[in-house]
């Protein structure tokens, strides 16, 4: 493995690099063919690039328009190191922030570039019609987020990727008229095609009419987002999946650290096995909210008739410096502390208050101060100030009434962990390149910018800087040595048997006729995961854990359900390919979990932990990436990626 | 709140795909919970058809949490149900009672065909947002975002327009099939910001246009459109797309 981090200064690399790349000249682009799959921020931002710049292009994605990927439901906003606000960012704040913030599990080179190119994208964003959030005198408005004290987070409300994601998906449609990109909706890729080692295209199912296709590419882009669903219950979409990265793996492609998850601190709790889904309540609500549980086991008063005096603000106790913006993996260990201890809220007792009586009142006064009244009541304060709430996050407010029906400006909303983004992905190389050359993987779908925790608000980011600003200069020096490939028909060996084993594969899959439908081995899958390879793990629930996925695997193969016809529109037939693949994935994430034999960021592993129940790393022996190779069957081997850091120097993170 | 149990009928759309006739067909569901999302319930339809060996009924979905604009029937006569400014996923079944029927169907439009059951094809949107809903500026073109200010006031309205989230209740609401609301948030919303002053008269000339040739009806104002939106987008945005069009048609060298 070679990560081609380039040489040179940390702030310099970027900036040689670029200097120093290969171009291709704007005749040969129009020959070569890009296939980029998914079309959420980083695929609809890198199609829409390479459209501009002369590539042609081919987008897949599964829903039936590029405008619904799941980007659209990210919340509170993207962080940029503008320092509009004056209160000390930089570019290295932010690279600082990101490499403390993922624990010293990221690439400190990856980072860097990151933050280097995070202003750029507002500035884009704002120049396509992006309606971000303003001021009165015109100027952008910034917010806080976890695990910063800086004020770098841009919003549009609380419905930041879906501004963002319209953005993208406008800038992509455009390309589409022009006539630069073809788009291709309700189509799900199934395969990479590899020929002499290199990827050279895409078998991809038509989901109306179950017809496969081949589909050549000089180079493929990955962009298909995060694996969370591995759960069962996440807040990801219903579609989100892992198929398309799984598949790149099993051709060769390394899968990097696949036990990060992150799991996030505020999302509405389950109420019932009939769960299909988790709703997040954005991390911004922490910029206002105060989380706390009574300081009584079992108080079963209602959380208004409990005192001041009897509630226990427990992050502002822990964790005095950054009180209720500690990052997440922190904090939700907290609440599961909290909730095991027996403190929990709520009918499953699995729950803590998010509380805003304190920011309504305060928000109040002030208002009323900028009309002279100094002295309101405490009702006339918590009027306005309930109107400044709303408009800082009215969507989340109205979106937790209705699936709560309870009101939270008159009560504490209930909140606790759910899974929530993978830090974990493809292994990629500085260029975004992963270990099949012609194969690259962008946004959630790689491993490198998080490391083992990612900070809020920085994913919209890394989508659209792989996108926009990553991707335009390093596959130019891949495909500036492919000009004189002419595109390779698709009636080639490769295309004729990779698809003859996909197309083996779904009609062994419709063949089972067995008894028990994907949904219910979906559920037991995540509900192994969930109680080992979660918020906690130790060793010997991961070695129960790979037993019971084995055994579990076995089952699927030979009792699933799925009705229907193979070459039709058939969701049970779509949704048990991607149940097959999540069951692999799932005993990797515990072979990766049982391997790292260390707490950092959201992996913790019970037998690693500080005096005061923090995580601990052990940076002697698994300060690397965790490259995994697919052998066969159930058989993976370790690759390592030493991380080395130059600039931030690893210590014990504290947020006290 | 006080959670229940209820037994329902329901009576479902089913059709094979564009070219089969559909029908309704009635089903029964037992013990479903007031904390169930309507799509939840859906869920539990299914995996009970799955059991009987009977199909299962193809429906859009995605995020459900409201956002992403994929789900998209029509209950009792409502796009999206019952709930006001809500979208089929965030409905919950506390919105019904024990014994209810409940009769779901796809959104009805000539430009949105049937593909199967309760899933139709929204196609058109997309074309409509190539024809110029967009500003044309390329990556790396941008200047500093702050360059620009905007008034807090345009920029909340732009805001306001561009939450809408395609999902095609206006035009299955309207009684013409018009996509007019849809169509007019995506100009308001770029009429609304300096950025998209350039191209002001060619965008709202070419959506109209393809508007008109995806087969959408026209708007006759009964602003059925505004009442099942489930972002609450304005009506005022066709007034402005049209007073956009008119000027834009009156400064046309054609």
């Amino acid at each position: 493995m070679d990560s081609k981090i380039p040489h040179g200064e940390m702030d310099k690399k970027w900036d040689d690099y670029k200097g120093h790349v290969k171009l291709v000249n704007p005749a040969n682009k129009r020959k070569l063919e890009v296939i980029v799959v998914g079309t959420g921020l980083a695929g609809a931002s890198a199609a829409a690039s390479l459209g501009e710049m002369g590539y042609k292009v081919k987008t897949f994605c599964f829903q039936d328009s590029p405008r619904r990927a799941h980007s659209i439901a990210a919340q509170g906003g993207i962080n940029a190191a503008k320092n509009y606000q004056n209160d000390g960012d930089s570019i290295f704040r932010l690279f600082y922030d990101t490499v403390k913030g993922g624990d010293y599990r990221a690439r400190e080179a990856n980072v860097h570039r990151l933050a280097e190119v995070s202003a750029a994208i507002i500035d884009q964003c704002v120049a396509q019609g992006v309606p971000f959030a303003r001021e009165y005198g015109g100027l952008l408005s910034n917010r806080s987020f976890g695990g910063t004290q800086v004020q770098r987070t841009f919003y549009a409300a609380g419905q930041t990727g879906q501004q963002l994601l319209l953005g993208a998906y406008s800038a992509l449609e455009r390309q589409v008229a022009l006539g630069n990109v073809t788009q291709y909706s309700r189509h799900e890729m199934l395969d990479v095609v590899t020929i002499d080692g290199k990827a050279r295209g895409i078998i991809a199912r038509d989901m109306v009419t179950g017809e496969l296709e081949r589909h050549f590419g000089h180079a493929v882009l990955l962009c298909t987002g995060g694996y969370g669903n591995v759960f069962y219950l996440s807040t990801n979409a219903m579609g989100s999946n892992v198929t398309a990265a799984w598949k790149a793996h099993k051709k060769g492609a390394y899968f990097g650290n696949p036990c990060f998850t992150q799991i996030h601190p505020t999302c509405i709790p389950v109420t019932g096995d009939h769960q299909s889904k988790l709703t997040l309540m954005s991390e911004s609500l922490r910029n206002d909210g105060r989380i706390w549980v009574p300081k009584a086991k079992d108080d079963k008063r209602k959380a208004i008739d409990i005192p001041e005096e009897e509630r226990d603000y427990y992050l502002e106790r822990r964790y005095p410096a950054f009180g209720n913006l500690v990052p997440r993996d922190v904090a939700s260990r907290a609440a599961k502390e909290r909730c095991d201890a027996g403190y929990g809220v709520g009918t499953t007792k699995l729950a803590v208050y998010l509380d805003f009586a304190d920011a309504i009142k305060r928000y109040g006064k002030i208002e009323a101060g900028k009309t002279g009244n100094h002295h309101p009541s405490d009702e006339e304060a918590i009027g306005l100030g309930k109107a400044v709430v709303k408009e800082k996050y009215g969507n989340l407010f109205e979106m937790y009434d209705k699936i709560t029906g309870e009101n939270p400006y008159e009560m504490p909303m209930r909140i606790y962990p759910a899974v929530h983004y993978t830090m974990g992905g493809l292994w990629v190389d500085y260029e975004l390149q992963t270990t099949v050359p012609g194969l690259y993987a962008l946004g959630e779908a790689n491993f490198s910018d998080h490391g083992a925790n990612r900070l809020g608000a920085s994913a919209l980011m890394q989508g659209l800087a792989d996108g926009y600003f990553v991707i335009p200069y390093t596959l130019g020096n891949y495909l500036a040595d492919e000009i004189r490939v002419n595109a390779i028909p698709t009636d080639h060996p490769a295309f004729v048997e990779t698809e003859k084993a996909v197309a083996d594969r779904l009609n062994a899959l419709m063949n089972i006729k067995g008894t028990e439908s994907v949904e219910s081995f979906h559920k037991r899958l995540g509900k192994i995961m969930w109680d080992k390879c979660g918020m906690a793990r130790n060793e010997q629930g991961l070695k129960e854990a790979i037993v019971e996925i084995q055994q579990l695997r076995k089952e699927f193969w030979s009792n699933v359900k799925i009705p229907g016809e193979v070459n039709e529109f058939n969701t049970e037939l779509d949704k048990a390919g991607r149940v097959a693949d999540f069951i692999e994935l799932g005993e990797l994430m515990c072979i990766d979990a049982l391997n790292r034999n260390e707490s950092c960021g959201g992996h913790f592993r019970e037998e690693s932990q500080t005096e005061d129940g923090e995580a601990k790393r052990d940076d002697e022996n698994f300060s690397y990436v965790a490259a995994w190779e697919y052998k066969n069957d159930s058989n993976w081997e370790l690759n390592k990626e030493e991380l080395n850091f130059e600039i931030v120097k690893p210590t014990q993170r504290s947020y006290k | 709140m006080e959670h229940y149990n209820m037994n329902l009928t329901l009576k479902v759309w089913k059709q094979k795909n564009s070219k089969a006739k559909g029908s309704f067909e009635t089903y029964q569901v037992k013990n479903i919970s007031s904390e169930m999302s309507f799509l939840e319930m859906f869920d539990v339809l299914n995996e009970q058809l799955i059991e009987e060996n009977k199909e299962p009924i193809a429906f859009d979905h995605d995020c459900r949490e409201g956002i992403c604009g994929m789900c998209s029937m029509y209950i009792n006569g409502q796009a999206h149900g019952p709930w006001q400014q809500n979208t089929t996923c965030q409905l919950h079944m506390r919105a019904f009672k024990d014994g209810d029927t409940i009769v779901v169907e796809p959104w009805r439009s000539r430009a949105f065909p049937v593909i199967r059951d309760l899933v139709v094809d929204r196609t058109s949107f997309d074309r409509i947002i190539q024809a110029g809903g967009y500003i044309s500026v390329n990556t790396g073109n941008a200047v500093d975002a702050n360059a620009l200010p905007i008034d807090k006031k345009d920029a909340d309205a732009a805001f306001m327009a561009a939450a809408c989230i395609g999902c095609g209740a206006c035009v299955a609401t309207c009684k013409n099939g018009s996509a007019m609301l849809f169509t007019s948030a995506k100009v308001s919303q770029l009429a609304l910001l300096p950025q998209g002053a350039p191209e002001r008269e060619s965008r709202v000339l070419n959506m109209v246009a393809q508007m008109d040739k995806e087969g959408f009806g026209n708007c006759t104002n009964t602003y059925a459109c505004e009442a099942e939106c489930p972002k609450g987008i304005s009506v005022s945005n066709i007034a402005r797309m049209n007073r956009e069009f008119l000027s834009a048609e009156l400064n046309s060298e054609d």
